[in-house]
């Protein structure tokens, strides 16, 4: 089994190699760097979805630190990138993940349609269980056609029951529903997958609010963790994703979906600096151990290969 | 949709059209603005630096620098570059062969199945009869949802649980649909990575078995970057023959929709629009250039009105407001259109200007529920004879039922007495101007049938203002 440094690797080498070759295109053998310069390293950054607001940071950070003279390679510029995005990325980094003393600790995974959430739970549940935990899963995309039923076979595959009730059910009554089981069956944790959302759909993410009320009302506390699921291949609407899940449900961390293969996943480090929200969980490729623990020291390095310029 | 895009396009604008010359500069600022605006919008940065100097370039020239309305000028040069960015005009499917085939590709959660279901449905408006085929082998439960969406519509779908060989089960989907005389094979596949090459050549080896009609990429409008070589790689591999955006009901900046457009040169056939069967619509270029730069979309609005609202309901309304006999009934009624059109916030969002107006009403949706409730409590007696809701027990009987506070219930009545009385007003107006001579019953002239074009005009504009009243009625009450 590949090293987790090498998977994160692996999974970002496009966006890698591109930032890092870019970068020593633009500015290799140049004596003085002029707006045209900044103005193509600008155009690099937000090609890899960092966004206007992050790149221009960047950008401005670089600038100062040339016209003051304490950089003047295109290796200083990726060492000094990198050390800005572990930063980013490191300020207000969130604690481990904290699981219940007693009672369940549940997890509420929310996003738009397509994010991956139904993937990520079979993979997490994958996950905790390879660690000894007893995890339950319960199918609250009740919308969806064949929702449930994909939820059950990830369940069959990870060998982890699924709590699920009829379509069309009200999705707040499965969830609590669940969250009794899961006090009754005493697990360790309850991943509750709920159906994909638009965050402009106002009565849907009303419908979120409600799942979230009533599994406090179930089990003091819960949901414990409230995640938002992010497809990697999504540009700066992630942003807007986030800010807007956040007012219907207190969110307390992100997974990031499909960096593998994407060139790109510069928008963890938007989200991370703009909102303050951790990434928990990245998934790197289709098999459930693809989905890691996110490492900003691990992904910063990937991000920009600082070996390949030795 | 495309909100962000369209702020930050008018902001700038403001600031040109404001002025009565331009300089270089005025060009060279607003022109920053605009690439920022695009690049902020997920456009790919190629694209948006061609545009963009293609653009300043056209504005600088003497046409424009030496026109009255330098800055109208600018504004058209930009419009007219973004609409040939998106596409010259609406390209319909070609559906030649018999049966027709289409194969939908896309990555992960891009929406292929769900997608495959509404063209289904838009294609049975369309009199086709179509059938589907689950080739997506790899995702749990893909095949299960397709026949499930399947049974709902009532169109049959191919499967074969025992093969993951998705040109055979392309194959005999195809010979399936001849046997049973469909005319038209939809093939919905698994999502897969652009540069994932194995399963880009399975795709290929399809391609080969059934030669489709049209190969059509499905992706998310909220893709970043990464569209142009989402596009790029499926169109080198496949040739496709169109793209269908998904999700646009969200608010992703649809930057992804001009890099793909440009990148692979094949039109946006379609759009998907909401998570409703019905929710996919022909994409329009001009239509979406001028609803990004804030010009709103009256024809698609017209265009979606005349689908849901008929032309007797609507002939029958305007009758009743002539002899004044508008009731409840009528007022349920055109609650009713109004929310199948999508609601006023959707309405808002097509007219010009729409926009602006919806931040400044605070716009709540639920206020139309509550109308609806508190109208369905009424008896149909209640409806059809709006003066006896004088009764102080019915109206508490009707806030009951709807679960509504009486003033409210007050309140409707009230605005519904008014908007009667100015429909009155101009009832006794048109009986001036138009029919006077013909005064039948009542005193007050209603015209024949020589007037009728003329009551039309009125009888429309009474509408109208009774809308705005309506509006501004509502208003006032939050």
């Amino acid at each position: 089994m590949k090293s987790l440094i090498e998977k994160f690797k692996f999974g970002l080498q496009r966006t890698k190699t591109m930032l890092v070759r870019n970068i020593q295109t633009i500015f290799s053998d140049e004596e003085q760097w002029t707006d045209d310069h900044y103005e193509r390293l600008e155009e690099v950054l937000i090609g890899a979805d960092l966004g206007v607001e992050l790149t221009q940071r960047v950008v401005d950070d670089i600038r100062a630190k040339y016209e003051r003279g304490l950089i003047r390679t295109s290796a200083d510029i990726i060492a000094s990138s990198r050390a800005l995005f572990t930063t980013l990325l490191q300020e207000n980094k969130a604690d481990a993940i904290r699981f219940s003393d007693v009672g369940p600790t549940v997890f509420l995974l929310v996003g738009v349609n397509g994010s991956g959430k139904t993937t990520t739970a079979g993979k997490l549940a994958a996950h905790w269980k390879a660690e000894g935990k007893t995890v339950l899963l319960a199918a609250c995309d009740t919308f969806r056609a064949a929702a449930i039923e994909q939820l059950k076979i990830w369940g069959t595959r990870v060998d982890c029951p699924v709590v699920a009730s009829q379509y069309g059910a009200d999705a707040a009554s499965v969830a609590y529903d669940a969250v009794n089981a899961a006090v009754a069956r005493r697990v360790d944790i309850l991943i509750i997958d709920t159906a994909g959302r638009q965050h402009t759909r106002k009565g849907l993410m009303d419908e979120l609010s409600k799942i979230t009320r009533i599994t406090g009302k179930a089990c003091a506390g819960a949901p414990h963790h409230t995640w938002l699921v992010v497809d990697g291949s999504t540009g700066t609407n992630a942003l807007q994703q986030a800010r807007e899940f956040r007012k219907s449900a207190e969110l307390t961390g992100l997974c990031v979906t499909k960096l593998d293969g994407t060139s790109k996943g510069g928008v963890v480090v938007a989200i991370h600096s703009e909102l303050r929200l951790s990434v928990h969980f990245v998934g790197l490729g289709e098999e459930p151990s693809d989905l890691q623990p996110f490492d900003s020291e691990f992904f910063a390095d990937a991000l920009f290969d600082v070996g390949a310029l030795a | 949709m495309f909100e962000n895009l369209t702020d930050k396009l008018q902001d700038t604008f403001r600031d040109l059209t404001g002025r009565g010359s331009l300089t270089e500069k005025n060009i060279r600022d607003a022109m920053r603005e605009v690439r920022l605006a695009l690049l902020d919008a997920d456009v790919n940065f190629q694209i948006v630096k061609e545009f963009v100097n293609d653009v300043t370039e056209q504005c600088l020239g003497e046409r424009v620098m030496k026109s009255v309305k330098p800055g109208q000028q600018a504004i058209k040069i930009v419009s007219d570059q973004l609409e040939a960015l998106m596409g010259d005009a609406c390209v319909p499917l070609e559906l030649s062969s018999s049966p027709a085939t289409i194969v939908m590709v896309g990555l992960h959660g891009s929406g292929k199945t769900t997608t495959t279901a509404k063209l289904a449905t838009h294609l049975m408006k369309q009199g086709r009869r179509p059938l589907l085929a689950a080739a997506d082998v790899y995702r749990p439960a893909a095949i299960d949802q397709l026949q499930t969406l399947g049974e709902s519509l009532d169109v049959p779908v191919y499967v074969d649980r025992e093969t993951t060989d998705i040109s055979a089960i392309a194959a005999a989907a195809v010979q399936r649909a001849r046997q049973e005389r469909r005319d038209v094979v939809i093939i919905d596949t698994a999502g897969r990575l652009q540069v994932d090459d194995d399963l880009v050549a399975e795709l290929i080896g399809l391609k080969n078995a059934v030669d489709p009609d049209e190969i059509l990429l499905v992706a998310d409008a909220a893709l970043g970057q990464e569209a142009v070589s989402v596009a790029k790689h499926f169109n080198d591999a496949m040739d496709l023959t169109g793209i269908i955006l998904t999700k646009l009901d969200g608010d992703a900046r649809g930057g992804a929709a001009l890099s793909m457009r440009r990148i692979t040169n094949k039109p946006i056939k379609f759009i998907g629009v909401g998570e409703k069967i019905e929710d996919l619509e022909p994409f329009h270029p001009d239509r979406m250039a001028s609803r990004i730069l804030g010009m709103g979309d009256v024809v698609s609005l017209v265009e979606k009105a005349a689908e849901t609202i008929s032309l007797e309901d609507a002939k029958r309304l305007e009758q009743k407001m002539l002899k004044n006999k508008y009731d409840f009934d009528d007022f349920l009624n055109q609650l009713d259109q109004l929310k199948k059109l999508g609601g006023m916030s959707f309405v808002l969002d097509m007219i010009p200007g729409g926009k602006k107006l919806k931040e400044g009403a605070d716009l709540d949706e639920s206020m139309l529920r509550h109308t609806e409730a508190i109208l369905s409590s009424m008896t149909p007696y209640e409806r059809q004879h709006p003066e006896v809701l004088g009764m102080v027990s019915r109206r508490q009987r009707i806030a009951n039922g709807s679960g509504r506070k009486l003033v409210e219930v007050q309140q409707l009545i009230k605005r519904f007495e008014s908007m009667r009385g100015m429909i009155g007003n101009f009832r006794k107006m048109s009986g001036m101007f138009g029919g006077g001579a013909a005064g039948s019953s009542g005193g007050v002239g209603v015209g024949g049938g020589g007037g009728s074009g003329g009551h039309r005009v009125v009888s429309q504009k009474a509408k109208k203002a009774a809308r705005k009243k309506h509006k501004r009625a509502n208003k006032r009450r939050r």
